[in-house]
């Protein structure tokens, strides 16, 4: 589908759409036709990017869920434990025992928070079906992928979705360290990576019981948030910025413990120990935080509670480690699995020039020559194949269970990265073998759905003239509607972007 | 939706999502004998070594480790006890089926997950060293093309990635590769060989399975994916290399709970490959391995960090009855590496190659130059596992 000639504005504006954008709806083509690079650099503005739509709960109000839930668990267990030996055969039903009913109530609360996130998860793929601002999403699936967290751990899978809201949006054309910060404080960061657990060794609370360090997201802020494994740092770094990020916790965390047990000092200490309230859950608990000055690559920290840790994480944002290695994660997410050189530096100048402006480094991304190159070489994610292909038929998702399932199947279930490295990027991860024998599945099962559906119409809509003739013709040839569907969703063109 | 992430996290799932399998080459005896069948299994995330060949009989093990010291180890020569949720390997180890390396690493001391796995996969000497996997091209060195290659899970692991062809597998297909839909794809992707290449592959291998009979599983039945991969694993066209991830292993906090679970599926998945190939077993060996260990002590939070040396496992039928494979370092506080971790005694490579060598027949030249890269100084595993 290589064509040469002029390049024309109606060619830009569908690689806009679908290598920056979540794909084309029909008639969107034509309407970003008059200003391509106008139509992204719009969106890259200090709003931030575009909310799902929905009434849902703030990070405080999730924790205060949560808590009950952990209270729950802990009656449930405690219940379990003084429960009576059930009389054997007697032939009576008996009467729920205070163990069942109170396992009853913690797998309620447990439901009722995973459907939340659910919920959540539905509702941003509506908002990727149907938003005009698609580059803002793209840019912000990208950002949410640095800075991992996954539902595959309980406690973040309860906070996924006011992490992306709340942490995630509203920072991803703003400055690199406020996203980094926001990141890293948010609930569903401190918890998936054990951040709210760890507890300085000297400090009140680690010196009168056994507890301590935990090294996780120390390691991880340095490894895969900012500059990297060849980012020069060692196992001693690591500790240090260990050290001084331990306080960083949740709201209400040390409040667990003899909760509900009453007991006036008990409950003073249990006040003492929630620390200090911050924005979106987030507390500082200076009774675990360990005293002192730190040292990270070779610099020193002065010891100050929060703002220590703060420091480290704003200057790892600026390094220019950090700039150089997102600018390449940049160039690979959206343009090629082997990006140039000068592209990548195009991004980085942008980058280190503006101290870190996201805004800044997206306009230098719409207008390097790099991103307007016609060939489509980049898979696109199940998630965004998905997502593209509801955009092409215009429609949106409407039930979890179904979009869960296909996402699963093609390897990329909601939320839950395998690890915090975040969902893999090139051609290779996507495209295997039995990724598109699903692929094929669901588009099949789609095509079926779709019986009086249009494709030629609807791949000319959705790929403009990145449709090539091949494709449209075996489209127009196919036997059936249906297989016309499929044929055009699993089109090379409409599996890479 | 999230039952179905958690579970993922446990191991595959209606979607074997957990799990990554790949299967790679064969080498020798094509003619005579029955061929060998190879399992590399890439638990992912860090396991801890000290809990799955747990050294019962190390002084400093009770005190280093407080609560997360498994005391209802299964009793097994030479001071170590295997953890409890692994009766499966138990019995293989009476039967003279298992084999451990009790503090192995890769060859270059790093604590980054993905660097490590990177390592461990791509058989390098160092980071980045190289760009396909280790097991990929020891298809090519075995049989020059004859050994088939699978992964199992919607992506392909490095370890198995690079110039030889391999397939993928995980439950739940619906298209048959003889459709008209399939025919008409081969020829839509005329001009890209990427997704013309692996959709052909992947049908090809749907179809056998399908052809194995039913290859929908139930959401935790990890003993049917072991059985279903054993299916893809018999007959003509049947996989003669399998490497399979089990993710989920890196254990900050509350380690020993996460243990129970992990080893319970990795025991249960090695039983159903053991089950699903019957008397095939006799000519399988199955690899464990880890990108790396854990800290000897337990940190704050009842659970381990990122460490160095870990338990490196060999069981099958094929396998040579013997002792330790390399010695044991002990945990004494000035044998500990840097302070913290188990030091290890043998390259993760030594055993690799020690099994290409003797199950598969790769000759030592082609394992020092090709399938590892500058390895020549590591030399296979000495006393012959088969």
């Amino acid at each position: 589908m290589t064509r040469t000639g002029p390049p024309s504005r109606s060619l830009d504006a569908a690689v806009a759409l679908t290598r920056f954008g979540m794909g084309a709806k029909p008639g969107e083509i034509a309407a970003v036709s008059a200003d391509p690079r106008g139509w992204l650099e719009a969106q890259a503005g200090p709003q931030g990017a575009p909310q799902p739509q929905g009434e849902f709960e703030t990070s405080e109000a999730r924790l205060e869920q949560y808590r009950d839930y952990q209270r729950e668990t802990a009656q449930a267990r405690m219940a379990r434990r003084e429960a009576e030996p059930t009389p054997a055969m007697t032939g009576e039903a008996a009467p729920p025992s205070q163990a069942e009913m109170a396992l009853d109530a913690r797998r309620a609360s447990r439901r009722d928070l995973v459907q939340d996130t659910a919920r959540e998860f539905l509702a941003r793929a509506q908002l990727g079906a149907t938003t005009h601002a698609g580059f803002a999403e793209r840019w912000t699936l990208f950002w949410a992928n640095v800075f991992t967290a996954s539902a595959t751990k309980f406690q973040a899978a309860v906070f996924m979705g006011q992490y992306e809201r709340e942490a995630i949006r509203p920072n991803v054309f703003g400055r690199f360290e406020d996203l980094a910060l926001a990141a890293e404080s948010h609930p569903a960061m401190l918890l998936y990576l054990d951040q709210a657990q760890s507890v300085g060794p000297n400090s009140p609370a680690g010196e009168r019981r056994q507890a301590g360090l935990n090294e996780n997201l120390a390691r991880e802020i340095l490894e895969l948030h900012t500059v990297g494994a060849d980012g020069g740092y060692t196992q001693a770094d690591v500790t240090e910025f260990a050290r001084a990020l331990t306080g960083w916790s949740t709201a209400g965390q040390g409040r667990g413990r003899g909760a509900g047990q009453g007991g006036g000092g008990r409950e003073r200490r249990a006040a003492m120990r929630a620390g200090e309230p911050g924005e979106n859950g987030f507390a500082f608990r200076a009774v675990v935080h360990e005293p002192g000055e730190r040292t990270v690559l070779g610099r020193r920290y002065p010891a100050g509670g929060v703002d220590q840790g703060r420091a480290i994480l704003k200057d790892l944002a600026n390094r220019r480690e950090t700039a150089r290695r997102l600018a390449r994660k940049l160039a690979v997410h959206f343009v090629a699995d082997a990006p140039s050189p000068e592209l990548i530096s195009a991004l980085e100048r942008a980058w280190t020039g503006s101290r870190g402006d996201l805004a800044v480094v997206a306009k230098a991304l719409a207008t390097h020559p790099d991103s307007w190159m016609p060939e489509a070489r980049k898979v696109k994610t199940p998630y965004e194949f998905i997502v593209s292909a509801h955009r092409a038929m215009g429609t949106s998702p409407r039930r979890v269970p179904q979009l869960q399932q296909a996402l699963v199947q093609m390897g990329q279930p909601a939320w839950a990265a395998p690890s915090p490295e975040g969902w893999p990027d090139t051609a290779a991860d996507w495209a295997g073998p039995d990724a598109l024998v699903k692929r094929l599945n669901w588009a099949k099962t789609v095509g079926d759905a779709a019986p009086a559906a249009d494709a030629v119409a609807m791949a000319e809509g959705a790929l403009g003239e990145r449709l090539g003739d091949r494709s449209r013709q075996f489209v127009a040839r196919a036997e059936s509607r249906a297989e016309a569907v499929t044929l055009f969703l699993m089109s090379p063109e409409f599996q890479r972007r | 939706m999230t039952d179905l992430m958690m579970n993922r996290r446990l191991l595959l799932g209606g979607s074997v999502a957990g799990i990554g399998l790949a299967f790679a080459g064969r080498t020798r005896a094509q003619t005579r004998g029955p061929k060998p069948k190879l399992v590399v299994i890439v638990a992912r995330g860090a396991m801890d070594g000290l809990s799955v060949t747990v050294p019962t009989s190390d002084p400093n093990y009770r005190a280093l480790r407080g609560g997360l010291a498994i005391n209802n180890a299964l009793a097994m020569r030479d001071g170590f006890g295997l953890h409890p949720a692994l009766p499966g390997l138990k019995a293989m180890y009476d039967a003279g089926q298992l084999r451990f390396a009790p503090a192995a690493a890769i060859p270059v001391r790093v604590r980054s997950h993905f660097d490590a796995q990177d390592v461990l996969e791509n058989g390098g000497e160092g980071l980045r060293a190289q760009d396909d996997g280790w097991l990929n091209r020891a298809l090519a060195a075995a049989g020059g093309g004859s050994f088939r290659g699978l992964s199992v899970g919607a992506q392909t692991p490095l370890i198995l990635r690079g110039a030889a062809e391999t397939s993928s597998w995980a439950p739940g297909g619906q298209v048959k590769g003889e459709d008209r839909i399939a025919s008409l794809l081969q020829d839509l992707y005329v001009d890209d060989p990427l997704l013309q290449g692996n959709l052909a592959r992947g049908l090809e291998t749907e179809a056998m399975a399908m052809a194995a009979g039913d290859t929908s599983l139930r959401r935790n039945d990890v003993n049917g994916l072991g059985q279903a991969v054993a299916r893809l694993m018999t007959g003509d066209n049947g996989a003669d290399v399998v490497a399979l991830s089990i993710d989920g292993w890196d254990t900050h906090a509350r380690q020993n709970g996460q243990m129970q679970t992990r080893l319970t599926g990795l025991d249960q998945v090695i039983g159903g490959i053991h089950d699903g190939l019957g008397a095939q077993w006799a000519n399988t060996m199955v690899v464990v391995a880890t990108e790396f260990g854990r800290t000897a002590r337990a940190n704050g939070t009842q659970g381990t960090d990122h460490g160095t040396g870990s338990s490196l496992l060999v069981a099958g039928g094929a396998l040579k009855p013997g002792g330790l494979i390399g010695d044991w370092p002990t945990l004494a506080d000035n044998r500990l590496f840097e302070g913290r971790d188990l030091s290890p005694t043998i390259d993760v490579r030594s055993v690799f190659k020690g099994v290409l060598r003797d199950h598969l027949g790769v000759d030592r030249a082609a394992l020092d130059s090709r399938v590892f890269p500058g390895s020549a100084a590591e030399a296979p595993t000495l006393d012959g596992l088969v």
